[in-house]
């Protein structure tokens, strides 16, 4: 048999299950989070949009209230009544009350001088005027004024609204200071996250809250963490999610413009930290992957290697059954021979024996006793006689070999069997100064078997000995009876040069042979070995380097014939 | 002179001239032919009480002149004569009512020792019916 073939094959099979097994699963795996990825993202996306237009509008919210209560109070209010400091505290205490967000409250006429104020600075700013102010000429041209977040006097961020009232040809202002801490704490609900932020700015991208990472108040959004210039937000218009990949790291910007105009919202996130259970299910994924596939390696080498154990095991059975049917096609075909050649001679051998017969019975008329070479004719007959039958006996033999082709159940001695086929080689062991010993258990019972192919098995043994002593040497044969396991121990030793180790156990595999190139077929102890299977018995060898081998046979003593085929 | 009367069946002339001369020569008196259906024409033309029939011949095979000698004369023994290998057609034989069979070269004497025992139950037989 050979190796390399399988070892193709079974790679062949491994790679096919491996690849066949793992392709689907990956592709299984590659699209599912894909399908996962795309949506888990447009639903970040859309949170995040969802939450700038939440906080914004809460941003419009708060803006809108306090531009309503100053609009209220400045229209159902005369500047007289206004401008008494006393009146104006109590309606301010009012207010307070609800809205702790305002800080003061002034009422400013059109040359920008303070009449009334009601607040902590009043000692500061009681005197102020603010008509040079921008805040102050922007209100005058609009009516409603909210102005950036700015420090002032105060030096605590904080932005103005003021409101412009026209009373009979005359306009004055109702101001109120607005603490955007407000607005900074509406601005921080929105922060997502470790790596979120979320702050204000103006048109001038200036930022009008404390962000967390994106610089300082009143300061330009700053991107200096990422060693890149940021994105200019103050020039948004309406709502929008955009990702961007900032100094290697992705930011999603959800961007938003209040109603005023003045002002932009801008939430950042992270979209890696919003993915992170994504990630976590892919991390998993990938592991319950890599572990299924190891599964799948370690089983296709698990199944192919049964496999091709398998397959070998099959082919060198099979390979075990062509050498028996070989074999015994061979020898039924040399049955056949030796039946065809036995009849053909056996033909003319009774012509001439009938004709030598004949010869005879004419010699023992008595007209012929007088011829001088009658004992001559008469020595002659005899002769051809005698070889008629020497022939005759070789070809009955012939005839007996081709019958014997089937393994027969009789009872068998064993000893008598061996004594037999020591004679076989007598003359061969003589000549070449081998001593055969025999050590015989006299008691051994007749056991059931095939004499025949006992002898073959045992001739086979001692023709191995013999060409494995070469000369001088000992074969020693002992049978003995196991009670134990009913069985009949024949045991053969040589005293020849022993079996290598690294051989010894190849020496009943069929074409295993030692000898010269033509001088052996390597199937004599594969047969024997298959021999000894089929009469139920068992045969070992073991073998000493310098010392000898010795093979022993085991036959079981009360064997059913119909054992022989099963 | 013996009492019974011999037929040799067999293909193989030189054989079969030989064996008549000796049978005659010891004063059985035998025929002979070279086939089987020869064989069955002298059955009809007389009687015999033993043939010695050959297996292997050309035409009409020895064990489809037995079958057909039994048919005709159920009562003739018949004594197959083989240099065949062939245990079946000896075991076929005997099944058709050979009263045995011999293997090729056999010594005349023995043959005829085997004659006079077929014909010994032929009166067996005979006495039986």
């Amino acid at each position: 048999m050979e190796k390399a073939p399988y070892q193709k094959l079974r790679w062949e099979i491994v790679f096919v299950i491996i690849s066949f097994s793992v392709v689907p699963l990956m592709i299984l795996g590659a699209f599912i989070y894909q399908e996962f990825s795309s949506s888990a993202t447009a639903k970040i996306q859309e949170s995040l949009k969802t939450l700038a237009e939440n906080r914004r509008a809460s941003l419009d919210l708060f803006l809108e209230e306090r531009v309503s209560q100053l609009v209220t109070l400045a229209g159902t209010h005369s500047l007289e009544r206004l401008s008494d400091e006393d009146y104006l505290h109590k309606v301010f205490n009012i207010i307070q009350t609800r809205s702790r967000s305002y800080i003061d409250l002034g009422v400013i006429d059109e040359e920008g001088n303070h009449l009334a104020y009601v607040g902590p600075y009043y000692s500061i700013l009681k005197g102020v005027n603010y008509k040079n102010e921008e805040w102050f000429s922007a209100v005058t041209a609009s009516g409603v004024y909210i102005s950036d977040v700015f420090t002032g006097f105060r030096r605590i961020p904080h932005f103005i609204i003021a409101v412009m009232v026209r009373e009979r040809n005359k306009i004055w202002i109702l101001r109120a200071t607005i603490d955007s801490e407000i607005v900074e704490n509406i601005v921080r609900a929105a922060l997502i996250g470790k790596q979120g932020d979320a702050f204000l700015v103006n048109r001038d991208n200036i930022l009008q809250t404390s962000p967390r990472f994106h610089g300082k108040l009143l300061e330009p959004v700053s991107c200096a963490m990422y060693r890149e210039a940021c994105p200019n937000f103050s020039r948004a218009t309406g709502t929008l999610v955009e990702e961007k990949s900032m100094g290697g790291m992705e930011r999603l910007y959800g961007v938003s413009v209040l109603q005023n105009k003045r002002w932009v919202l801008v939430i950042i996130e992270d979209p890696l930290e919003q993915l992170s259970p994504l990630f976590r299910a892919r991390y998993l994924g990938v592991l319950i992957g890599l572990a299924g596939i190891l599964v799948i390696v370690v089983g296709a080498f698990f199944i192919t290697r049964a496999m091709m154990k398998e397959l070998e095991r099959m082919e060198r059975k099979r390979a075990a059954a062509d050498e028996i049917s070989i074999q015994s096609a061979k020898m039924a075909a040399l049955g056949k021979m030796a039946a065809g050649i036995a009849h053909e001679i056996n033909n003319p051998l009774a012509v001439i024996g009938e004709k030598a017969g004949w010869m005879k019975d004419l010699l023992k008329m008595k007209d012929l006793g007088q011829s001088e070479n009658f004992q001559e004719f008469a020595d002659a007959v005899t002769k051809i006689e005698y070889h008629i039958n020497r022939a005759k006996t070789v070809t009955h033999r012939l005839l007996g070999f081709a019958r014997r082709m089937e393994p027969v159940s009789e009872k068998v001695s064993i000893n008598r069997v061996l004594d037999e086929t020591i004679n076989f080689l007598e003359n061969e062991a003589r000549y070449r100064n081998i001593d055969i010993q025999t050590d015989y258990n006299p008691d051994l019972p007749a056991i059931t078997s095939d004499s025949t192919q006992l002898q073959q098995v045992f001739l086979n043994i001692f023709n191995n000995a013999i060409d494995a002593i070469g000369k001088d040497g000992e074969i020693l044969i002992h049978t003995s009876l196991i009670t134990k396991t009913n069985a009949v121990a024949i045991e053969i030793s040589d005293n020849g040069p022993g079996i290598p180790k690294e051989v010894l156990n190849k020496i009943f595999d069929p074409f295993f042979t030692t000898k010269e190139v033509g001088k052996g077929t390597g199937l004599g102890l594969s047969i024997s070995y298959s021999i000894v299977e089929k009469l139920g018995g068992r045969m070992m060898v073991a073998s000493q380097e310098g010392e000898g081998t010795t093979f022993t046979i085991y036959l079981p003593m009360d064997h059913e014939a119909a054992h022989i085929y099963h | 002179m013996e009492k019974f009367k011999m037929l040799v069946v067999d293909d193989e002339t030189d054989f079969l001239e030989t064996i008549l001369k000796r049978i005659k020569a010891r004063n059985i008196e035998v025929a002979g032919v070279e086939s089987g259906y020869q064989a069955l024409e002298a059955l009809d033309r007389q009687d015999f009480d033993v043939i010695i029939l050959d297996v292997k011949m050309p035409g009409l095979d020895g064990i489809e002149t037995l079958r057909e000698i039994k048919k005709k004369k159920p009562l003739v023994e018949v004594i197959m004569l083989t240099g065949h290998a062939s245990v079946e057609s000896g075991i076929q034989g005997m099944q058709l009512g050979a009263f045995d069979y011999v293997m090729k070269p056999v010594a005349l004497d023995e043959l005829l020792e085997k004659v006079r025992q077929a014909y010994e139950r032929k009166l067996i037989q005979e006495s039986k019916a």
